[in-house]
């Protein structure tokens, strides 16, 4: 395999990781203004992701990060292309990173009240955006011969990459339920678990539509469409078993099994993608490749060597923090902030 | 609206914001870690008592260290694609490197720490916090690395056709003689600001009379030594600093002495009202020779002037102007300078006060010059970047691309989008930064009131 198609999956793994892990942290975010009544209920909802949040968000900087040095021409059109909506994401991040850190620091209701509006804005936005941004990208949009953007802002807003992001939105919503179904106590962990069945029911829904409209959009142009089917079905089986699951109440199976859906559908729509990196709407002759958009071999090689070393290494210990913490979050506790 | 002076405006807003919390997070988390440490050894509690209470001051500065650090990943995209473009064979490595190296170090331990006073040993706690700090001190060096690369690159090669840089050597971008300099004086930058930030915020508790004084005088002893350290060394690398840019960048140094003319031997300009019209200074103060002496460390050398590094320019790059804003980096330099040199002051004076026993506590007058003293080392380090980056100018990469072609193209990105992102984060920053600081403030004010008897 070359480096360059080597690299285009290490990308989608970062963003495979990203959305998995990110995935139930902001559907925590989005759930938890109407999940959690009174404060120390929030608090409890809150110290479920409030060691992970930020090792988390990490994995969409090191993707940022790793798009920059193995394609820097898509880091350069996507993000200067895709320019209000990452300037909202941003804003969205700041504020919820920021919520994590400042609600507590004082009693006041208000102040309290206004962070967890904050921090539900900077969850639902993210998720929402991101979904946005892939429907796009996987869709094309315009680009001129110089690999510039040249749609402008409404361009972006188009039915399929909004309904992308409406099925961010619910399959985030679904796996963080879960999660919260698994973490919390005191009653709390049941009604999550109704959450997370009703919200299987609108992601079913939402991505069979998303699916079907992905086929005449997407799929359909796709170099590569058998690898792309085989994720999709996975992702659907997947989206299938954990119906099951969470019907049963078996938490912890109906958790993996969202986390195989969200894997499935971003390795399907990257495979969908590959060889091209960001197809142009304008002229196929435009279109950014994994040949026209990738760094030099020297720095590729430096790269796959860098990576293959530290991802491991970052998994073992992101996985011992999980270890650690891996006990219910009760009310009652004596809480952190 | 020129989105070229928007985009540039923008960048040093934001990035000059990033950099109020990132010093302080370098230095102080490295303090913590030293205390928990000492209390792990010794099971003293005042060492335990003190981490809790710094920390949260560390933990409020961290949270926005981190958001605005977020914004700075994707910014060489939103306002710079085409530096991006330019850069991306080189300038991405370093940053990929430092996410996966350093950021999932840092975010991940910082979790355990903040959450795992007791879920884990206290070995361990003290453990995750040197991990969060090393972390932390990892990130400064790879970012350094790529910032270096622009102030002087190094192990690249042009394209064929000129249009960016391919990397040759990986080595010697990690290793450029730049950062070698700049990583350590960030470094120290980065104790010197913890320590003023613990001394002058101790010297506010002592005037309110609140806190736990043993806890406090304890803090400002270990502050004072931790704090000489940096001032003393920040101070030593900054000289062989400008050393090493006298040669590599001569026109940021000419400038940042306002030297229109070369000198043999070259006067020192202490104050100086530099006039770039007339290309000559206003009320100049002057040591005789000692620039000479700084420089390369005699009293007779040649140093090059504005004159004669414009003409070389002119010769190497073609006709253009090659000089940046005399005044701006002359002050930033002066700035930075004289306030290193307070800090050393104020830091000898509190150190022979502590060696006499007396607390600070019993010198209202010097306490309050304490609690004022916390801003000088965000002077510093503010025009210190200034200096580094405004010196540089015209070139975002040094000798070989312009920050004039760096910008993303006005067909992409808008004046009005730029305007609309500045205004929007600019605003957002100032506030939560604000918002910040209400916070010490008011942790602070939540410490318990000393008793008549504990406070002497
Ligand atoms: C010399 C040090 C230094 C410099 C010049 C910069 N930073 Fe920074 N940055 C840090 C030192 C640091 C840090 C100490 O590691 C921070 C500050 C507080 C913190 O939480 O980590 C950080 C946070 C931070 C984060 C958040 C990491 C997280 O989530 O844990 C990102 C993505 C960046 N930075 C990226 C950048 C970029 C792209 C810069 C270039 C313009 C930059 N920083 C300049
Ligand atoms: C490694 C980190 C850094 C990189 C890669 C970097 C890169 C850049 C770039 C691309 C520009 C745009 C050119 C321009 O506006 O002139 C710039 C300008 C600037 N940067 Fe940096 N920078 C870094 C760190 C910093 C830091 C930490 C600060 C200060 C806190 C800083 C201060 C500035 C300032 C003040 C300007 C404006 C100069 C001007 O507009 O004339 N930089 N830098
Ligand atoms: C006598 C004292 C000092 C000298 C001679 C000195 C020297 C220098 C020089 C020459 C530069 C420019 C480097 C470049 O353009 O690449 C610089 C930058 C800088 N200085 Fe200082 N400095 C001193 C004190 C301080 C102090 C006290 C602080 C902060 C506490 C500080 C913080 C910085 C920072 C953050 C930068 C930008 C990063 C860098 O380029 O290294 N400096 N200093």
């Amino acid at each position: 395999m070359d480096l360059k198609t080597l690299w285009f999956i290490l990308i989608t793994v970062l963003f495979t990781g990203f959305f998995f892990l990110e995935g139930f942290d902001y559907g925590v975010g989005m759930l938890l203004p109407f999940l959690g009544k009174r404060d120390e209920e929030r608090r409890a909802i809150l110290n479920t992701i409030g060691p992970f949040w930020d090792g988390n968000e990490v994995w969409m900087i090191t993707a940022g990060g790793a798009l920059f040095a193995s394609f820097p021409q898509w880091y350069a059109t996507l993000f200067s292309g895709f320019y209000i909506p990452l300037v909202l994401m941003l804003l969205a991040l700041i504020f919820r990173g920021v919520g994590f850190e400042f609600r507590s620091q004082k009693e006041d209701s208000g102040w309290r009240g206004t962070w967890d509006w904050l921090i539900w804005l900077g969850s639902l936005l993210p998720a929402l955006l991101w979904g946005v941004a892939i429907a796009n990208i996987v869709r094309g949009v315009p680009i001129d011969a110089n690999m510039h953007y040249t749609g402008g802002f409404f361009n972006l807003l188009n039915p399929y990459a909004l309904l992308g992001g409406i099925t961010f939105v619910v399959l985030f919503l679904m796996h963080g339920a879960t999660y919260l179904a698994l973490k919390l106590t005191n009653g709390l962990e049941k009604q999550a678990a109704r959450i997370a069945n009703r919200m299987w029911v609108a992601t079913l829904v939402v991505a069979v539509l998303f699916l079907l409209y992905s086929y005449p959009e997407v799929l359909s142009k796709a170099q590569y469409l058998g690898i792309s089917l085989v994720f999709l079905g996975i992702a659907v089986v997947a989206l299938l078993v954990d119906g099951y699951f969470l019907k049963k109440g078996e938490m912890l199976k109906a958790f993996w099994a969202g986390g195989v859906t969200i894997l499935g559908v971003t390795a399907g729509f990257f495979a969908a993608l590959y060889p091209n990196v960001m197809p142009s709407s304008t002229n196929p002759a435009y279109n950014l490749t994994i040949y026209n958009a990738s760094a030099s071999p020297t720095t590729l090689k430096v790269m796959t060597v860098v990576a293959l070393v530290l991802v491991p290494i970052v998994l073992v210990y992101q996985g011992w923090t999980y270890y650690t913490f891996r006990q219910r979050i009760s009310v009652k506790d004596k809480m952190t902030y | 609206m020129d989105p070229l002076v928007l985009a540039r405006w923008q960048f040093a807003i934001l990035t000059i914001i990033h950099f109020f919390f990132v010093p302080l997070t370098l230095g102080i988390s490295i303090f913590l870690a030293i205390l928990e440490t000492a209390y792990v050894r010794t099971g003293k509690t005042v060492y335990r008592d003190a981490v809790k209470f710094w920390g949260k001051v560390f933990l409020i500065n961290f949270a926005l260290g981190v958001v605005s650090g977020i914004v700075q990943e994707f910014q060489f995209g939103l306002n710079w694609s085409e530096y991006a473009r330019f850069m991306g064979d080189i300038f991405g490595a370093p940053l990929a490197v430092e996410a996966l190296l350093a950021f999932y170090l840092e975010s991940t331990f910082i979790g355990v720490w903040i959450f795992g006073w007791d879920k884990v040993s206290p070995k361990v706690h003290a453990t995750v916090l040197w991990l969060t700090a090393i972390g932390s001190n990892l990130s400064a060096i790879w970012i350094l690395i790529a910032n270096s690369f622009m102030q002087h690159p190094t192990g690249y090669t042009m394209k064929p056709d000129n249009t960016g840089v391919l990397m040759v050597n990986f080595g010697q971008v990690a290793t450029n003689p730049n950062v070698l300099y700049q990583f350590p004086h960030v470094f120290f930058a980065g104790m010197s600001t913890a320590a003023f930030v613990v001394i002058g915020l101790s010297a506010y508790l002592y005037l309110k009379k609140r806190g736990d004084k043993a806890m406090l005088d304890m803090s400002v002893r270990w502050a004072t030594i931790y704090g000489l350290i940096g001032v003393i060394l920040v101070m030593t690398v900054g000289h062989f600093q400008g050393q090493f840019l006298v040669k590599e960048q001569p026109s940021k140094m000419a400038a940042a002495e306002a030297l229109w003319h070369s000198e043999q031997p070259a006067h020192f300009s202490f104050f100086a009202i530099p006039d770039e019209k007339a290309q000559t200074n206003h009320l100049d103060i002057r040591i005789p020779a000692f620039l000479s002496y700084l420089s390369y460390g005699d009293f007779h050398s040649k140093v090059e002037g504005i004159d004669e590094v414009q003409k070389k320019m002119e010769a190497k790059y073609g006709p253009g102007d090659y000089i940046p804003p005399v005044g701006v980096t002359y002050w930033s330099f002066r700035l930075m300078v004289y306030s290193g040199g307070l800090m050393l002051l104020l830091l000898l004076y509190l150190w022979y006060l502590n060696s006499k026993g007396i607390s600070l506590a019993e010198k209202p007058w010097f306490a309050k010059v304490m609690v004022w003293s916390i801003l000088l080392p965000y002077l510093a380090s503010t025009t210190g970047w200034m200096m580094a980056e405004i010196g540089r100018q015209p070139w975002v990469v040094y000798g070989l691309l312009r920050t004039k072609d760096g910008v993303s193209p006005a067909s992409v990105v808008s004046g009005g989008e730029v305007l609309f992102s500045l205004l929007s984060l600019g605003v957002v920053y100032i506030v939560l930064t604000y918002v910040g600081v209400k916070l010490v403030v008011k942790h602070l004010h939540a410490a318990p009131a000393q008793t008549p008897a504990a406070a002497d």
